[in-house]
């Protein structure tokens, strides 16, 4: 397990650095030199000259990339063009925002898709369990912004419960506001997320209860759902595990979005307006420490899924 | 004497198919019975209706009575409370009869506590390990203390099988099904199988419903047989006499192929 972990870490790394790689090469291929963009429009060649020598954009591309990388491994993000302020700051008050409101989204998704999936599957002959499958095809089409907005109107517009958007300027020092401005786009992401969660979900139970060991647990007088407790969540949960790491990344890109719905000050907000501004450090910030924080989930998701398999366990050891 | 297991006209159907027709046949206290047939022929299906455990598509008519209750018909509670007691079933593919994330110890364990609790006797933990020992060495598995915490892929099928022979007898049923028990294994695994099966089942007088395509192992387990063909019966006799001077055409052939097949191997070899 051991070396399994190590091995996965490994992995792990290559692919963060394969992600800087690209992502160097996208902000190069951009047309524009950022210079441009932290001096403004309408500044002498000299003050050009001297904004290039400042962020090192007249080095050699070689150079420029070892600087990059050396920056990263120090967890140095840079300032931002626009405030001044270093990147990793505002990433972190950001991610304070983001990182809840996934979270809070993943576990409401999952206590809706874990129970109304074993449903939809169990009672798949009965009009009650297509009509959820139905629900859940539906669900998967409906746009999150969309969403967002219909929330927003029957919730804020309406019936006058909840706030529109926004944060409280104080954060978390002021808990009810927080928690209360956090209700609308947690029950989006979730809702949208739970209706793929629930496919998968169905899908993993279907095949417990055609599986050959449930039915040797009932040959020999286990009740029907006392086999399926027994047998049936370990195995079920096996394959629903291999795809909450990318639906946990899911449900952060799903963020991007609406936290613009609800105008929320998160790491989206932070991408989209560091791209409006051209501010290419918090660009670069925001997508590296998204990229890590994706690639994290993977890593969890594989190493507690080992924990329930032990077949894959020993095929780690081979 | 009644007997144990009396099927009287089963007939299994789904919307549009007849899958068995007017099958009957009975099983005596102790007795073993082997039923025979090609795949398709119907006899898998047979032992799932004798078990209550037939797909919601497939609907059985006629009549079976287990220890003297009857099946067809019977409530999804009643069954379960047969299924255990009168009757526990050994399946062909002992890798996915059993469950994979499980280890072996805590798979016996789960029949043992369902029959200690049904009994009334102490179901603590520790008896039901103790019982799981008793068990494990009764079906001769090696290594009990290792085969207890090790899972079904790090096994050989051979003890698998006996596992899975371990799980069926731990609930002490009155009938033993077993479905095609030796045919996911290897010839040498097999005989031990087989060998395995006769000695348990004499030894506890529990009566045996032995399903197999192969003549051979059935002549080497059963006192009388059936022989079934797309569902139908074609031939009940005793073994013996089904076996070596078959009255119907189909079972001729069946043991004319059979005997060319084990000629073939000799002359082979």
């Amino acid at each position: 397990m051991l070396a399994y972990m190590i091995r996965r870490l490994v992995i792990l790394l290559l692919s963060l650095f394969l992600a800087a790689i690209v992502l160097f090469v996208l902000l190069r291929l951009l047309p524009g030199d950022p210079a441009n963009a932290l001096v403004g429009v309408g500044a002498t060649p000299e003050q050009i000259a001297a904004a290039q020598a400042q962020l090192g954009s007249d080095q050699p591309l070689a150079a420029q990339f070892v600087k990059y990388l050396r920056d990263i491994v120090q967890l140095d993000l840079g300032n931002s063009f626009v405030s001044r302020a270093s990147v990793l700051d505002e990433i972190s008050r950001r991610l304070s925002v983001t990182l809840p409101l996934t979270l809070a989204s993943f576990v409401l998704a999952l206590l809706i898709a874990v129970p109304f999936g074993i449903l939809a599957a169990v009672k798949s002959d009965r009009w009650y369990g297509l009509l959820l499958s139905v629900v859940s095809q539906v669900g998967i089409a409906v746009p999150v912004f969309w969403l967002g907005i219909l929330l927003v109107y029957e919730f804020s517009l309406n019936l006058r419960w909840l706030p529109s958007g926004g944060f409280p300027l104080r954060g978390y020092a002021d808990p009810a506001r927080a928690v209360q401005s956090m209700i609308l786009p947690v029950l989006t992401i979730s809702i949208v997320m739970s209706a793929s969660l629930m496919r998968y979900v169905r899908a993993a139970t279907l095949e417990v209860l055609g599986s050959d060991f449930l039915r040797t647990a009932r040959a020999l007088g286990e009740s029907h759902t006392g086999a399926l407790m027994r047998h049936g969540i370990r195995n079920g949960a096996v394959p629903v595990i291999s795809v909450l790491g990318i639906e946990l990344s899911t449900a952060f890109l799903g963020a991007v979005v609406v936290e613009q719905v609800f105008s929320l000050p998160g790491m989206g907000s932070m991408l989209l307006l560091g791209i409006q501004q051209r501010d290419y450090p918090s660009i670069q910030g925001v997508l590296i420490v998204s990229t890590l924080l994706v690639l994290m989930t993977g890593f969890l998701a594989d190493l507690l899924q080992r924990v329930l398999d032990p077949r894959l366990r020993q095929g780690g050891k081979q | 004497m009644a007997d144990l297991l009396t099927v009287s006209g089963l007939s299994l159907k789904t919307a549009d198919k007849l899958l068995v027709e007017d099958l009957s046949f009975s099983i005596g206290q102790g007795e073993r019975f082997g039923l025979i047939g090609e795949s398709g022929s119907g006899k898998s299906l047979t032992s799932f209706a004798i078990l209550g455990l037939l797909p919601a598509s497939i609907r059985p008519t006629g009549s079976i009575t287990l220890g003297g209750e009857q099946i067809v018909g019977a409530s999804e509670r009643r069954l379960s409370s047969l299924r255990g007691d009168a009757v526990a079933c050994v399946f062909q593919e002992p890798l996915t009869a059993l469950d994979p994330l499980m280890p072996l110890g805590r798979q016996i364990a789960g029949p043992v506590r369902r029959r200690l609790k049904r009994e009334g006797i102490d179901s603590s933990r520790a008896a039901v390990k103790r019982e799981v020992r008793v068990l494990m060495e009764q079906v001769r598995l090696p290594d009990p203390q290792r085969l207890f915490d090790a899972y079904p892929h790090e096994v050989s099928g051979g003890q698998r099988q006996r596992v899975a022979i371990a799980m069926a007898l731990a609930c002490q049923p009155r009938l033993l099904i077993a479905d095609e028990p030796t045919t996911a294994l290897d010839v040498t695994t097999q005989a031990e199988i087989v060998q395995l099966i006769n000695a348990l089942v004499a030894d506890l007088g529990i009566s045996l419903l032995f399903i197999s395509h192969d003549l051979a192992v059935v002549g080497q387990v059963a006192e009388r047989v059936m022989v079934m063909r797309n569902g139908r019966p074609v031939e009940i006799g005793t073994a013996q006499q089904v076996l070596t001077k078959p009255h119907d055409d189909y079972t001729r052939n069946l043991v004319a192929a059979a005997r060319r097949f084990d000629a073939a191997l000799e002359g082979g070899a």
